[in-house]
Parts: structure tokens; C-alpha cells; sequence
């Protein structure tokens, strides 16, 4: 039996007679934690966020605490920066969406609180151009936040000043990559930095330290003030701890955004619970659990793997698909990845060429061109999978393929690598015998029935 | 149920010649303010600008926004290339950016993509940039994940978002644009 | 090794360590070695004499890391619960090692690292790489001028598979663009690693080069309408790893596997610039800048780079010429030199004046030295040449060897040609000499002026008013067709050596003084470049101990640090 939506996040959103404005905000208590995380102090709200074990909600679940760490306030001489990633791109996912568009208050107030807490008085909020409405909101909200002393100069007669400024993507999913970000904010091209040397906490945004949060996190840093760390790593589970928005799409009856405290539900109940099941009584054929960089999981497959028993001690586990925790560590054991928290669904009617294809058409038009493996593979990939489509396909190319996405993975400037590497490497690993067929039934005769997902 | 639809600009024609307007320099002068550690950092919004103020960002505006930038042409013309929001050449009034990516595929964007082409008129290859009808009235292209996959498939008219566009839905959109 | 050098033109020097002396140990390919601290790893492997292969990596621009060639195998030492370094038998740390590869050129060395060169796994990145970069890579090889310089070819061979699996229609750019007025652009054959954007930004500050378009599509370019015209420009041919970016002047011209390639200095402007000459029989076809951290880096002006085609000029003198009624005919150098001789015999020593040149190596200036002194010809000058000097290696000085010529004496800055013009109408000066393809017209000396002369000796490589005026002419060497040395404006003597023979019977110069003084005094003492040299570090204080051989291929700082202050324009 499905656990119940903790809706801490999301509290709000979507509520009837709830909007947008600052009045409405704080008659629900909004800003009163700015005025607790002011009184706590700096170092007070990062201890607490150490102690609350968040992991940050962009999709790479680092710790917060430990990022935030990696600066220390009082020996920095260059400015701090804090930069809101609001740049939402990751295919399945459309959480952040929701807080910008009818939560924005709550964005702002952690923001605020996690600029606080790092000392940095100039922050941006690097939002995605495609959300137009939810930019026109965002600057609303700020110049409301202003106007009622919660930021600018002397916030609540604190001493301390902040500005925070939104700034427009362009349309481009490697800025969603931090250092991408960063360079696309500095006016250039969004190519990711190399690390070393530089890493956003030593040479960040104008070579300064800087540190880049995702909304969902920054939000969570609120309700960490709120109740305290210890509270907050009491939800979920240890090393996963509070809520975790997650977005479901494709082949349910109710796709939708769903909050849940981490590891309280199952794949399997999220997909037949809460979202009503497969639709039209069809059956799962494969699910990409977090976002479509994650590598897929296929219907069936039994997971084995050594978990810390309750006695501490590592014992082995075997777990059926419907059965994995929603968390970071028990998707990470299956082989795949919490990653965003964009659930996307495929029944058994779908084609998993058609479907790779089509992320791999994806991966091909975001590459941002700068290092090797990933400009001239990752476009090879989308090639040999939009030949395969459209009915020649070779017998060689499933194991290029493979090799293909093994040559770019792990040897990138950044992780975008990965994200293009690992849904070839998975799809064609577990579903090995329908790249075969639809190789070996070649021609336009095999599209007759395929519904083209490659655009 | 009306929509009103508001028609994307019209001032194409004072892209590359004519006086800058004020109101455009003022809004530049301002948003370079909000960098104070780099005026590079304003090109990405002072594109947005030109674009918003002429439908499309021509060599003027490229020239316009390095001098103000102090930056060399070619600086601002790798972001334009670089960035898929902004275009070089005018769309139509109504330009509709249609989602391609997993989930709005599975939801059928591809019959969403078809069904608008045909009610707009527009013809060509959809991997040379936006097919735009001949009285420059529509345009059409596909983007990649606009962030609402629970509401497959998702389009965006202008500025406007819209949800679950099947191809009634794409009709009513088309018919309401005038 | 001496103290390596770094060139203040160059915003990085990868090549050099912080701090040389702070060592530390490192293990590569299984050898225990000592480092400088934080040096990169493609720098470690190249002072170990290993090559870790790499294209976007050049240790004078910033690190990119984007081509991802140098990926390496990096281990770490094993920590004990201690927090110590696990140490093995031979006492040295345990090395665990990282499945994930590292680039070579972003990691700077720290102690206990462990380095891999040669393992299946760097072997596997490399295949990679070379694959990604060869599928949409133009087959141009027999039209390419990169062909037998080129590291894609080069790379492919050592390190790629010897096959492609690529069947798909490859990415097609623009070929043949016109990017600049010395330089082509194939956009097809660019592999991005974007060089020659940064050698534009970084060391010239002109950020007219830039990328447009995205991912695969991602094209090399100058903003239309605008060149890519700086007076560096030619420097991104040289450090384009492919066949991009081609020189128009050497495009289609010659194979460069049928170059003779011979060390040489630009005789272009004071700053005397390491070059190598690039000639194939008697025709020189392209200059590429020498590495020498102490005058040029490795690097050099466009200006300087193309200033050699005059060489082949078709006018060029290439015959000693004699004067007969009014008209010039060719004769041997016997009778030339002897009509000089006689020339200069049938005045009195006062009565001569030479006009050298300080383009003129320190052999010439020597042995005419030696020729002048035993004439008793005290009045001698070089003529001023003005360069334009820039803020990176072009010299106000336009002459290459002024302070060999003051270092010998021979120059007075040029100052003394105003007055000679008038001692000459005035029948002061009855004769003159005049070398090194000087002008003198040029230089303030009028046609009415030579016209009185008595016996008006030139030498140089092209015709000009001076020769035309001249009694007797005799045929030089061109800077390519010489060897010798020479001082440039900071005090660095450098030499170089001789590409190609001089046309027809043009002589190298020093050979002409040599024989010209023998004609003239009997003085036969410096037969040879090294009777030159012996004599000449006898007398020249500031050449003590030095040697045609001691001087190097990176040439001799003789220790003053002053740069001349070029003479004041007459």
C-alpha cells in the first residue's frame, strides 16, 4: 500500500485560492525563517544543513552541506557568488517549473537564506527563456521581496545586503551543467570548464567562488531552518533524507508531480497507486527512473545487490523492478540514478529503438561541440540509430553502438558525456533482441507499424 | 473560449535600418547595471531584447549590442548561433515551437507537428531552422524538452505555453491566431 | 639545464614548473622519478623523453582540455587507516589506480602520483579520439599542404585503429574561406581545438576568431565582412594541427617532406627572430618561426615571415658590373675587383667614405673592419633604418644587426650621411663604397652628389639608384644564401647558416671583402670564416672566448642588458 504525498515542497502549489503574491506568501507564514535564519547566523544554518544529510535535487544528489563547504566565508577575500539553477531541462522533469510558477516566495526565501548563510551579496537566478511566464513572475516576487525589506540593502535591519538578479537562458540544456551555466552567464558559450581546475567553490562565476544550487534544493534549505537539521534527516531515510518531488510521464493514466519523503514509495507503486497504472491495461516494458540521462531499467529484471542490514552488516538483496525504493542509494544499486526525479514510463507497445532514437536525437542536437568524444559521437550514436529506424540497419551496429557510447563516457570535459553514453549503453544492453529484429527485419516493411518518435 | 493569442512583433523592418528606440537603450542601460562585474555577462539579455523589440537579431543588432558590450562581433555572434531562442532571420508572427523530445514524442507531438504544418501551410526540412508560411503570418519548428512532460505534448505559441496539444487542440490554437 | 626562460610576450608558460626546485616524486610507466612540483603531465612525459600525444594543448595557451587526446591512466597513493601512504618493498608509496582516465595536460604532478602512458586503457582513449576524429574528417590528404607535418596523420598511425566504422553522411562546412589576407580557412578540416581562437585572444588580444553553431556543427570563423588580418596572424598556421589553416603564400607551393630546413635569423628588424628556412634547391619556399624562449618564443610577425620573396626577385644582380661609357656591362670578379682596387688607390684615405650596413653579419663588418684600418679609412657609418615597432616582437630598429656594427665600430648611428652628401659636391669625398644593398640616395645622398665621384663602388642583392650610379657593382647574398652572425637590439648574438646558394655569381659578402681587401692591401690573414672568427673574438672585448660553436643554436646574451637606443635620425 502506497505511503501518502508528503507535500513539503509543494505544500502550496496548486492549493485552491493560493497565488503567486507576496501577500498571500507570508499570510501563510512566509519569510517569518528569514527572520530565524538571520537571528541563527551564518555558520548556524550551514551547520544545520550539514546536518540535515540534503542532497542537492538538480540531478547529481551531492550533498549541500558538503558543496557549501567547500567555501569558508571568512578566509575568502574575492566575492562569493550563489547562483539559482532554474534552468530545468532534463527530459521527464518538470518539478522546478511548478515552484517558480505558483510558489515563487518560497524559492526566494531559501535562496535568500542560502545566500545568507554563505555570505554572498550578489546572487543570480539563471532561469530557462522557455519559461517566460514564470520569468515575469520571478521578477514580480523579487521586486515584492524588496519592496517589503526581505532583500536589497539591510535586510530586516540585519546589516546584510543582497541582490538577486534573474537571468535568461537561450535555450540550451548544457546550461543546465554548472560550470556551463556559469559560462553562459559570463556572456560566452556554454562549454563546461575542466576540473580541475576549476571548480565552481574556487574558480566559479568571474573566477570567483561560487556556489550553484537547484530550486528544489534551495527550497528544502527553508524548511531546514524551519524544523532544524536533526528533524529534517528524521524524513526519509539516512543519506536520503526529506522529499523528493517526483515527476511521472509517459504511458500512465495520471502523469504528474508527486512529492514523497525519500524511499517511502516503490517504483511500483508510484506507477500503479498514484498513477493509476499503464494505460489502456497495457503493460510496463521499461521505465527511465530519473530523467533520461539515467540508464534505463527494464520490466522483469531482478536487481541483486549488497545493502547495510539493519545489524550493519552488508547482506545481499534481490529486488524486483516494482519494488525499488524511490531513493538515491537504492537507484543508484539497481544500476541507475535518482537523477532529477523524472520517472518516464514505456508500455509494451513501444518501440525501444524508436524511443532510444529519439533520446539519442536529444543528446545529438544539446552536444555543445567541445571536446571530442562528445561533439563526434554523440551525433555518430543519432545517426546509426536514425539509419537503424528508418530500416538499414547492420548487424555490426548494436556492438558499435555499445563501444561507441564506451569510448565517450568517462573521458569528457563533462557529465554530459555520460548522459548521452548511458541510454544507449543500457537500452541496448536489456533490450538486445529488438535492435536484432528490427535490424534484421530492415526495410520500410519494419516501419509500417512504428510510430516515429525521431524528429 | 477564446485565446488570446498575441501576435509576436511586427517591427521587423526596423532591424537593420532607422532609429534605435529609446526605450530599447534605456532598458540595455539598465540591464547592464545588473552586471557589475562584467558587461559581457548583459549580452545574453540584450539579445532577448533585440529580439523582443524586432523579431530577430540581424547584423545591426549584433554590431549594436558589441559596441555597447565592447566586445568584437564575433563574440556576440557565436551566442547567437550557439543559443537555439534566438534566430537570425524574421519568423512569422506566430511562431509555434513544438516539443520532439521522449515523453511529448510518446504523446504524439510528431502528429501535433503534422497537423500544424498542414493548417499553417508552411513546407521544408525542419532541421534548417523554422519553416515559415509565406505571408509571414506562422512559423513552426520543434524544441527540445520544454519541462512539462506530465502534460504531453507541449507547445509554445510566442510566449505562450500550452498543454496537452493534441491535434484538435493545435486547430483551435491555429484558428484562434489571428 | 639552465633556468628555463620564460618569454614575456607568452601569458602562460606550461613548459616551466613554479618553483624548478621543489621536487617531488612521481612513478611513470612503472620508473620512480623526481619533478618539479604541479608541472603538467605532458610536460613530465616530455622531459622523460615519452610523448603523451595532444592537439589542443600548447604550453604557451591557456589548458582547454577539449581534444581529449592526452588522456592518461593517474594513480594515487594507497592511504593506510593511518591517513599514511601504504608503502611497497622498494619504500616508495602504493600506487592505486583511477578507472577513470585524467587529461595529461590539466593535472599538474603531485607527490606520490602514479602515471600510466602506455596502458590498454590509455591505448583505448586514444583509439577513441582518433576515430571521433577521423569520422568527419575530409579525406583531403593528397590535396592537403598539412600532409607530412600533420598530426592527425601522424596520430592516426601511432595511435588510432587503421580502420573507420563510420558509414554515415559526415557533417559538411565551408571549405576554402577566404578568413584573412595571408590565411585559407577549411572548416571541414578543423577539429576544434580551438588554437588559434586562443593564440588570438591570449597572446595578440584580437578576439576576431571565433566558433558559431553548436555540437558537431560547430564551425570555425571571423565575422563576416571582418579579416583576420593581425601581424601574428601567420603564427595559426604553424599551430594548427591539421590542414584548417593554411598559409596563401605557401598553399599548393611544396611538399614539405622535400623541404631542406635550415636554422636562419629574420633579418627583418632588430629583434632577430629564430626562424628555420624552408628551401628546396635553390628556392626558398616558406619561413617558420624557431623556438628560442630568449628572443622570439615560437613565434614571429607575418611581416618578417613573407620577407623573403625578394630573394627571387628577377632583377636581382647576379653579375659583377663594370662602368664603360655611360653604361654598365657585366665582367669577372677579377676585373671588378681590380677596377675597385684601382679605384680606391688613386685617392688619398680622407678622401673615402664607406656606407655599410648594419644588415651586414659581424663576419662582413669584421673583415671590413680590418680592410678600413689597414687603408687608414676612418670615415664609415651604417645607414638608419626605422622599423615598426609593435607591442609584441618588431623592434623600432628596422636594421637586424646594429649592435654588431656599433660592437665593431663600424657605426655611427647613420648620422654621418647628411654631411657627406655636401663633402661630396664639394669634392671631399672623391670615392665611396657602399655595401649590404644600401641606397644611399635613399639615405640623403642625391644622384647629382654620386655623379662626382670618382669611383663609386656598390654591393647588394637588388638594383637600385645607388647601383645604377655605381662604377662597380658586385653581387651579394641574400640573408638565406649566407651564414654568419649577427647582434640583435638586446645583445643577444645569435648565428645562422647558409639555405641556399646565391644566384649566378653573387658571393657571399664577406667573401667579396675578403678578396676585395686582398686586392687592395695584400692583407690575406683571414682566409676563413674561422680566421674571421678567431680574429674577431681577439679584438672585440665583448666576444672573448666565444666560438662560431659556442654561440649555439639559441645564440649567446654577451651581457648587456640595455637595449640600444636606437641612433637619432641624421
Amino acid at each position: 500500500m502506497a505511503a501518502k504525498e508528503r507535500r513539503l515542497i509543494l505544500k502550496h502549489v496548486d492549493a485552491p485560492g493560493y497565488t503567486p503574491d507576496i501577500s498571500c506568501y507570508r499570510k501563510h507564514g512566509g519569510y517569518e525563517n528569514l527572520k530565524k535564519g538571520l537571528a541563527m547566523g551564518a555558520n548556524a544554518i550551514r551547520e544545520e544543513v550539514k546536518k540535515s544529510q540534503l542532497r542537492g535535487r538538480g540531478g547529481a544528489g551531492f550533498s549541500t552541506g558538503m558543496k557549501w563547504s567547500f567555501i569558508d566565508p571568512a578566509k575568502v577575500t574575492k566575492p562569493i557568488y550563489l547562483i539559482c539553477n532554474a534552468d530545468e531541462s532534463e527530459p521527464g522533469t518538470f518539478k522546478d517549473r511548478q515552484i517558480i510558477h505558483k510558489d515563487p516566495h518560497q524559492l526566494l526565501e531559501g535562496m535568500i537564506l542560502s545566500c545568507f548563510a554563505n555570505g554572498v551579496k550578489l546572487a543570480y537566478l539563471y532561469i530557462r527563456c522557455e519559461f517566460t511566464t514564470g520569468w515575469k513572475v520571478l521578477e514580480k516576487a523579487i521586486a515584492e521581496a524588496k519592496a517589503a525589506g526581505f532583500l536589497g540593502q539591510n535586510i530586516l535591519n540585519s546589516g546584510y545586503d543582497l541582490e538577486i538578479h534573474v537571468h535568461r537562458g537561450a535555450g540550451a540544456y548544457i546550461c543546465g551543467e554548472e560550470t556551463g551555466l556559469i559560462e553562459s552567464l559570463e556572456g560566452k558559450r556554454a562549454y563546461p570548464r575542466i576540473k580541475p581546475p576549476y571548480f565552481p567553490a574556487v574558480l566559479g562565476l568571474y573566477m570567483c567562488p561560487t556556489i550553484v544550487n537547484n530550486v528544489e534544493t534551495l527550497c528544502n534549505v527553508k524548511h531546514i531552518v524551519e524544523v532544524g537539521g536533526d528533524a529534517f534527516a528524521k524524513i526519509g531515510r539516512p543519506n536520503n533524507t526529506g522529499t523528493r518531488i517526483l515527476c511521472v510521464s509517459g504511458d500512465v493514466v495520471k502523469p504528474g508531480y508527486y512529492e514523497f519523503a525519500c524511499g517511502d514509495l516503490t517504483l511500483g507503486e508510484l506507477i500503479h497507486e498514484v498513477c493509476g497504472g499503464v494505460r489502456d491495461g497495457n503493460r510496463i516494458k521499461a521505465v527511465i527512473p530519473g530523467g533520461s540521462s539515467a540508464k534505463v531499467l527494464r520490466a522483469g529484471e531482478v536487481y541483486k545487490f549488497k545493502q547495510k542490514g539493519p545489524d550493519g552488516a552488508m547482506v545481499d538483496v534481490q529486488m524486483k523492478l516494482e519494488d525499488i525504493p524511490l531513493d538515491f542509494d537504492s537507484l543508484a544499486a539497481v544500476g541507475s540514478m535518482a537523477g532529477s526525479g523524472g520517472i518516464i514510463v514505456m508500455d509494451h507497445k513501444r518501440d525501444m529503438v524508436e524511443c532510444l532514437a529519439n533520446i539519442a536525437g536529444f543528446y545529438a542536437h544539446e552536444s555543445c561541440g567541445q571536446c571530442t568524444p562528445c561533439r563526434e559521437g554523440v551525433l555518430w550514436m543519432k545517426k546509426i540509430l536514425a539509419r537503424i529506424s528508418e530500416g538499414h540497419g547492420r548487424d555490426a551496429d548494436p556492438e558499435l553502438l555499445k563501444d561507441v557510447a564506451d569510448k565517450i563516457a568517462g573521458r569528457t570535459i563533462c557529465a554530459f558525456g555520460e548522459a548521452a553514453a548511458w541510454p544507449v549503453q543500457s537500452f541496448i544492453a536489456k533490450f538486445k533482441e529488438e535492435f536484432s529484429m528490427r535490424i534484421r527485419r530492415n526495410g520500410t516493411a519494419a516501419k509500417k507499424d512504428i510510430v516515429s518518435l525521431i524528429h | 473560449m477564446s485565446l488570446p493569442l498575441e501576435a509576436g512583433t511586427e517591427n521587423c523592418a526596423g532591424a537593420e535600418k532607422g532609429e534605435i528606440p529609446a526605450d530599447l537603450v534605456r532598458k540595455a542601460d539598465e540591464i547592464v547595471k545588473q552586471y557589475p562585474a562584467s558587461r559581457r555577462s548583459a549580452v545574453l539579455p540584450l539579445l532577448h531584447l533585440w529580439q523582443e523589440q524586432f523579431g530577430y537579431i540581424g547584423p545591426r543588432g549584433v554590431e549594436w549590442i558589441s559596441q555597447k558590450l565592447e566586445l568584437q562581433e564575433i563574440q556576440v555572434l557565436e551566442l547567437v548561433t550557439f543559443y537555439p531562442w534566438f534566430r537570425q532571420r524574421p519568423y512569422g508572427r506566430f511562431h509555434f515551437r513544438v516539443c520532439r523530445t521522449l515523453p511529448c514524442a510518446l504523446g504524439g507531438a510528431g502528429k501535433t507537428f503534422a497537423a500544424l504544418e498542414k493548417l499553417m501551410g508552411v513546407k521544408g526540412d525542419p532541421h534548417h531552422g523554422a519553416l515559415v508560411s509565406e505571408d509571414g503570418s506562422f512559423s513552426l519548428e520543434y524544441a527540445e524538452c520544454l519541462a512539462s512532460c506530465g502534460t504531453a505534448p507541449v507547445i509554445l505559441c510566442n510566449d505562450d505555453f500550452y498543454e496537452k496539444v493534441d491535434e484538435a487542440r493545435a486547430a483551435e490554437l491555429v484558428a484562434a491566431c489571428k | 639545464m639552465s633556468a628555463p626562460v620564460k618569454h614575456p610576450m607568452n601569458p602562460w608558460n606550461h613548459d616551466v614548473a613554479k618553483d624548478e626546485e621543489d621536487l617531488i616524486d612521481v612513478q611513470v610507466d612503472g620508473d620512480w622519478v623526481k619533478m618539479p612540483r604541479g608541472l603538467n603531465v605532458v610536460e613530465v612525459a616530455h622531459r622523460m623523453k615519452k610523448f603523451i600525444p595532444h592537439y589542443c594543448y600548447h604550453p604557451k595557451l591557456s589548458v582547454v582540455g577539449n581534444c581529449r587526446m592526452c588522456l592518461f591512466e593517474m594513480g594515487t597513493p594507497k592511504m593506510g587507516p593511518d591517513r599514511q601512504p601504504v608503502l611497497g618493498k622498494d619504500g616508495k608509496p602504493e600506487i592505486a589506480w583511477m578507472p577513470r582516465p585524467q587529461i595529461g595536460c590539466a593535472t599538474g604532478i603531485t607527490p606520490g602520483m602514479g602515471i600510466r602512458t602506455d596502458s590498454a586503457l590509455v591505448k583505448d582513449c586514444r583509439n577513441g579520439v582518433m576515430e571521433f576524429l577521423l569520422i568527419n574528417h575530409p579525406l583531403d590528404c593528397p590535396i592537403c599542404d598539412q600532409a607530412g607535418e600533420c598530426k592527425l596523420q601522424e596520430y592516426s598511425v601511432e595511435y588510432g585503429t587503421g580502420g573507420s566504422r563510420f558509414v554515415e553522411d559526415k557533417v559538411k562546412k565551408p571549405k576554402n574561406v577566404d578568413l584573412g589576407e595571408r590565411i585559407v580557412l577549411d572548416d571541414e578540416r578543423c577539429i576544434l581545438c580551438s588554437r588559434c581562437v586562443r593564440f588570438s585572444s591570449e597572446l595578440t588580444k584580437d578576439n576576431v576568431l571565433g566558433f558559431v553553431n553548436r555540437g558537431s556543427h560547430s564551425t570555425l570563423t571571423a565575422y563576416p565582412g571582418k579579416s583576420f588580418d593581425n601581424d601574428y596572424s601567420l603564427n595559426t598556421v604553424d599551430i594548427c594541427p591539421v590542414g584548417a589553416l593554411t598559409s596563401k603564400d605557401f598553399r599548393f607551393q611544396m611538399r614539405v617532406w622535400f623541404l631542406k630546413e635550415t636554422k636562419s635569423l629574420c633579418a627583418s628588424c632588430g629583434t632577430g627572430c629564430n626562424v628555420t628556412i624552408g628551401s628546396r634547391e635553390r628556392k626558398v619556399y616558406r619561413l617558420t618561426p624557431r623556438e628560442n624562449e630568449s628572443v622570439n618564443s615560437r613565434w614571429m610577425c607575418d611581416h618578417g615571415r613573407l620577407n623573403f620573396h625578394y630573394l627571387e626577385d628577377q632583377n636581382r644582380l647576379q653579375q659583377p658590373l663594370l662602368r664603360a661609357a655611360g653604361e654598365q656591362f657585366p665582367g669577372s670578379w677579377v676585373d671588378a675587383l681590380n677596377r675597385a682596387a684601382e679605384g680606391l688607390k688613386k685617392v688619398k684615405p680622407q678622401e673615402i667614405a664607406v656606407v655599410a650596413s648594419a644588415r651586414m653579419t659581424n663576419e662582413e663588418l669584421f673583415v671590413l673592419k680590418r680592410m678600413l684600418e689597414e687603408l687608414g679609412v676612418t670615415q664609415v657609418d651604417t645607414v638608419y633604418r626605422p622599423g615598426q615597432a609593435d607591442k609584441f616582437l618588431r623592434n623600432a630598429d628596422g636594421n637586424p644587426n646594429t649592435r654588431g656594427a656599433e660592437l665593431l665600430g663600424i657605426s655611427q648611428g647613420g648620422r654621418k650621411l647628411g654631411s657627406w652628401a655636401g663633402e661630396i659636391a664639394a669634392g671631399k669625398i672623391k670615392a665611396l663604397l657602399v655595401l649590404g644593398g644600401e641606397d644611399v640616395v635613399k639615405a640623403g645622398i642625391p644622384e647629382s652628389a654620386l655623379a662626382k665621384l670618382e669611383m663609386l663602388i656598390a654591393s647588394g642583392i637588388l638594383p637600385n639608384a645607388t647601383t645604377q650610379a655605381s662604377h662597380v657593382v658586385l653581387p651579394g647574398a641574400g640573408f638565406a644564401e649566407k651564414s654568419g652572425s649577427m647582434v640583435n637590439v638586446h645583445g643577444r648574438l645569435q648565428r645562422f647558416s647558409r639555405a641556399i646558394a646565391a644566384p649566378g655569381q653573387a658571393r657571399e659578402d664577406w667573401m667579396i671583402l675578403r678578396d676585395l681587401r686582398e686586392t687592395l692591401t695584400g692583407g690575406n690573414s683571414l682566409h676563413s670564416i674561422e680566421d674571421v672568427w678567431k680574429a674577431m673574438a681577439a679584438a672585440v672585448p665583448a666576444l672573448q672566448g666565444l666560438s662560431w660553436a659556442k654561440i649555439g643554436d639559441q645564440g649567446v646574451d654577451l651581457g648587456s642588458s640595455k637595449p640600444v637606443a636606437v641612433s637619432a635620425k641624421p
